[in-house]
């Protein structure tokens, strides 16, 4: 056989047997393998971290799991109800506050900055703020909200996590704006609309799923943050009150502060919350994968 | 002489009734929110400095330069010094790189020119989905599953082999062999931020024009030679982005690596041996801290966070060249 | 005459005192930059009432920018700027008073590709009518069937007038555009290569259509497609490298061009 032959030298693949050096093929095979081992590891991961929540969270998912709120120190029973309706309270407030300014910020950068030299810094700093870590924000809401106000509070906790979600809407909002073609822009304004009217029409309804996307994407950023709210939102061991001052009760705090405590039903409990906030966080990572694809391949 | 003007006989003369149009108002209404919107974004980065600038200040004012270079932290002596949590903090953080790089780029290389095209996208859901996971969740499972593992099978047997020998003896000795400490932080840190560094890489590679490859694979190259020679050079400057922007992360990464860092303000040449960071200790003390302990860790913050800008402003302006270019 | 320096303006002149015919639109002077570069060079044109003017010339003559200034869309960039006089109907459109959104109102534009809005097909084609006139809903009814109708589309959507604009075929689509643009009732049309982008069957029936229009709207389109321009406009202006060559009826500058560089392009010596 003959490696020279042109022809075969096309081949994709290197041939066996012909002029390869044996040094060349062990180090391609090596590379090959340490690549497949690195993305078994990867996955492996993630299959170990699902197999111990289920294995340790499902015991717990009790009928009280979801009416009760978490137990006294060392006492049996109880339930994380009020640490389910204080989470979803929180990042309710804190999506409901984002969602606004994350769109029309992105929406800035996108239709109105692109010559601008501000718009190319926010840009900037809003990558940065994307990476931040969660826990400065924690401490500048609670210099911000909790001092002043003498209380930790629901509110600053709401806040922080808005904080944490508003680069994410940001960055995917502008980045959705930017793949609507500007012929459409220009077919709006050419039709004597003015630019408000091209934006809210046309390109927010051309970019729809992306921007929905974005929202979903930081939900599920926000919805497992735990940094932010141990100075802001703290916990509490019961029913929170309605106007969301004093401690509120959110699970990643109870997660945190119950699994690392010497009792067995409290650490049981995290289990079962960890479980459960997981699981809606792959839930909502999954679903907005799913919107984005029609999007980005049209 | 009649200018052309004058010398056209138009059609129709201007009519003078104007068609009515929408709102101008409410179109720069509309322009001004989307104005202040994203001008919010530069106020709350300047609240944050401020914020823990104003707060830490006593702290700087109290203890100088000192508190850099100094390793105490005494609640009962009001003594606070900033060294065992940034080299905590760096170690980890540099630990977690060492080990997730490679990892992460293995993983970019798999997917893009080694995996099967129907296991693509499953197993690049996969990676990503790492990055969902919250990061108490790593904490947990560094805490409960991964600390007992480590500290039965890497901990106290190279403890055991390293004991005596000089420099790797250090090292590599652990005092408790509980299975946390600065090295398990850097594992976990690695995992977490796998998924941001493979994903990016893996883009960067994916945009390598294929005729690039072909042509590489078209004479005969292996596939490590083709990654070697073609894709790395293409992509270094944006995967050195990549791996910055991952470096950002592991420095500000707060619950899992308090779950598993061990929380203990000691200097230690042993990276099996429990430390802190920035993040873990301002997590773990802040709610009881009071006075200057409070001024103190918000000063640690300052720290964290010029930190962690330095590195995200050099890794966004690396990843930044390449998309221009 | 000597060809090569000729200025526009004496033909321009003859052109018209040889037609006879009220004009719509007279640009004077006019000068385009994008940034520093200068696309547009002196361009002195006029177009006449309900006619069709057909702009032809190489990539890059500047025959789209042109057209972009009569509508002032380039003002969307701000690098992009005109100087000169553009009058329509004797009022100079690209003074800074005048109100751009009113202006485009007026002139409607279709593109080289298709741009449906991502909404059905009845609110696209009502879009336009929404914003400037308030009509009751029967009447906001006649006015998008009567669109369609002009547009020769109305048998093929008038069972799906709410379904999404963007679920039909390429050439369906421009009509659709057509439609859109026309029932805001605009003075003038401008087509950018409306049908560069569509097969051939489907650009018969854009051609047939402008035909039509033309007895209601004066109509500029940009063509790279010479035997487009010669089938379908009443005048044509040739332009290279950013200046108007030659202007005169279709005929006349299909048959009998009176520059060289004309001759050559629609010989296809070049372009």
């Amino acid at each position: 056989m003959d490696a020279a032959n042109p022809i075969g030298a096309a081949e994709a693949a290197p041939r066996r047997g012909g002029r390869v050096r044996p040094g060349r093929r062990i180090a391609d095979r090596l590379l090959r393998t340490a690549c497949l081992a690195a993305t078994i590891v990867g996955a492996g991961v993630l299959g170990s971290i699902l197999l111990m929540l289920i294995v340790q969270g499902v015991r717990g998912f009790t009928p009280t799991l979801f009416t009760n709120p978490t137990p006294g120190p060392g006492s049996e029973g109880g339930g994380i109800a009020n640490a389910i309706l204080g989470s979803l309270v929180l990042t309710g407030i804190g999506i409901v506050v984002a969602t606004p300014v994350g769109v029309m910020a992105g929406t800035y950068l996108a239709e109105y900055g692109r010559y601008s030299k501000l718009a190319g810094l926010i840009r900037f700093l809003n990558d940065i703020l994307l990476s931040a870590p969660s826990i400065l924000i924690g401490l500048f809401v609670y210099t911000l909200m909790v001092r002043p106000m003498g209380t930790y509070s629901g509110w600053a906790g709401g806040v922080a996590l808005a904080i944490i979600a508003v680069p994410v809407i940001v960055r995917t909002t502008e980045d959705m704006l930017r793949l609507v073609p500007g012929t459409l822009r220009e077919a709006g304004a050419a039709l004597g609309a003015p630019l408000s009217k091209v934006i809210i029409s046309v390109t927010w309804r051309a970019a729809s799923a992306g921007i929905v996307t974005g929202i979903i994407l930081a939900l599920a950023r926000i919805a497992g943050e735990t940094a932010p709210l141990l100075f802001t939102a703290l916990n509490n061991n019961s029913w929170f009150s309605p106007d969301l001052i004093g401690g509120v009760a959110n699970l990643p705090v109870m997660i945190y502060q119950f699994a690392l405590s010497p009792y067995p039903n409290w650490q049981g409990l995290a289990w079962a919350g960890a479980l459960l906030i997981t699981a809606t966080i792959l839930v909502l990572s999954i679903i907005a994968r799913l919107v984005i694809k029609p999007q980005m391949s049209r | 002489m009649p200018t052309l003007t004058e010398t056209i006989a138009f059609a129709r003369p201007r009519a003078a009734a104007v068609r009515k149009g929408p709102s101008r108002s409410l179109d720069s209404l509309f322009r001004g929110c989307a104005y202040g919107a994203a001008l919010l974004v530069l106020v709350v980065l300047a609240g944050i400095l401020g914020s823990i600038l104003y707060g830490g200040w006593p702290a700087f004012r109290e203890f100088g330069f000192a508190f850099l270079t100094s390793s105490a932290w005494n609640v009962g002596t009001e003594q606070y010094g900033a060294l065992v949590a940034v080299i905590g903090t760096v170690a980890s953080a540099t630990l977690a790189l060492v080990i997730g790089v490679p990892v992460s780029l293995g993983i970019a290389i798999f997917l893009t020119q080694l995996c099967p095209g129907w296991a693509r996208k499953p197993v690049a859901m996969t990676i990503e989905l790492l990055a969902a996971v919250p990061s108490i969740i790593y904490g947990m499972w560094g805490l409960f599953v991964f600390a007992p593992l480590f500290a039965r099978f890497v901990q106290i047997p190279v403890s055991n082999l390293v004991e005596g020998m000089p420099v790797i003896g250090t090292l590599f000795y652990a005092r408790v062999p509980s299975g946390v400490g600065v090295l398990t932080a850097g594992i976990i840190l690695a995992i977490m931020i796998v998924p941001f560094i493979a994903s990016i890489a893996r883009d960067m590679l994916d945009q390598i024009p294929t005729v690039l490859r072909e042509s590489a694979y078209g004479i005969g190259c292996t596939t490590w030679e083709v990654v070697r020679h073609v894709l790395v050079p293409q992509a270094a400057v944006s995967i050195i982005g990549a791996i910055m922007l991952g470096l950002g992360r592991a420095l500000g990464e707060t619950m899992a690596v308090t779950f598993v860092v061990g929380n203990a303000n000691r200097l230690s040449a042993s990276i099996f041996d429990p430390s802190s960071t920035i993040a873990s200790r301002i997590a773990n003390e802040f709610n009881e801290a009071d006075g200057l302990q409070l001024n103190a860790l918000m000063a640690l913050g300052c720290i964290l966070f010029v930190i962690t800008f330095v590195v995200l402003i050099v890794a966004r302006l690396l990843t930044r060249r390449v998309k221009a270019a | 005459m000597n060809a090569a320096s000729a200025i526009p303006t004496m033909d321009l002149n003859r052109n018209h005192a040889e037609e006879g015919r009220a004009v719509r639109i007279a640009v004077k002077d006019l000068n385009f930059y994008y940034g520093s570069f200068h696309g547009l060079k002196n361009v002195n044109i006029n177009f006449h009432d309900r006619q069709v003017t057909a702009l032809i010339g190489p990539s890059g003559c500047g025959k789209s920018t042109l057209l972009r200034c009569f509508n002032r869309i380039y003002s969307l960039y701000p690098e992009q700027r005109a100087e000169g006089e553009i009058l329509l109907d004797g009022e100079n459109i690209l003074d800074p008073s005048v109100d751009l959104n009113e202006l485009r109102s007026r002139i409607g534009m279709v593109f080289q590709k298709p741009t449906p809005f991502p909404m059905s097909i009845y609110d696209n084609v009502a879009f336009g009518l929404r914003l400037y006139e308030k009509l009751p809903k029967a009447e906001l009814d006649m006015r998008v069937e009567e669109s369609l109708r002009k547009a020769a589309l109305w048998d093929e959507v008038k069972d799906k007038l709410r379904q999404s604009g963007t679920g039909l075929s390429g050439g369906q689509q421009q009509r659709l555009c057509i439609a859109r643009t026309v029932a805001q009732r605009p003075e003038v049309i401008l087509f950018d290569e409306p049908t560069s982008a569509l097969d051939p069957i489907s650009t018969g029936r854009i051609e047939e259509l402008i035909e039509q229009l033309r007895d209601e709207f004066t109509i500029v389109i940009v063509t790279h497609n010479m035997q487009q321009a010669a089938r379908i406009s009443q005048f044509t202006g040739f332009m290279y490298l950013g200046q108007l060559v030659e202007f005169g009826p279709t005929n006349r500058m299909f048959m009998n061009p009176t520059e060289q560089r004309t001759q050559d392009y629609i010989t296809g010596r070049f372009g």
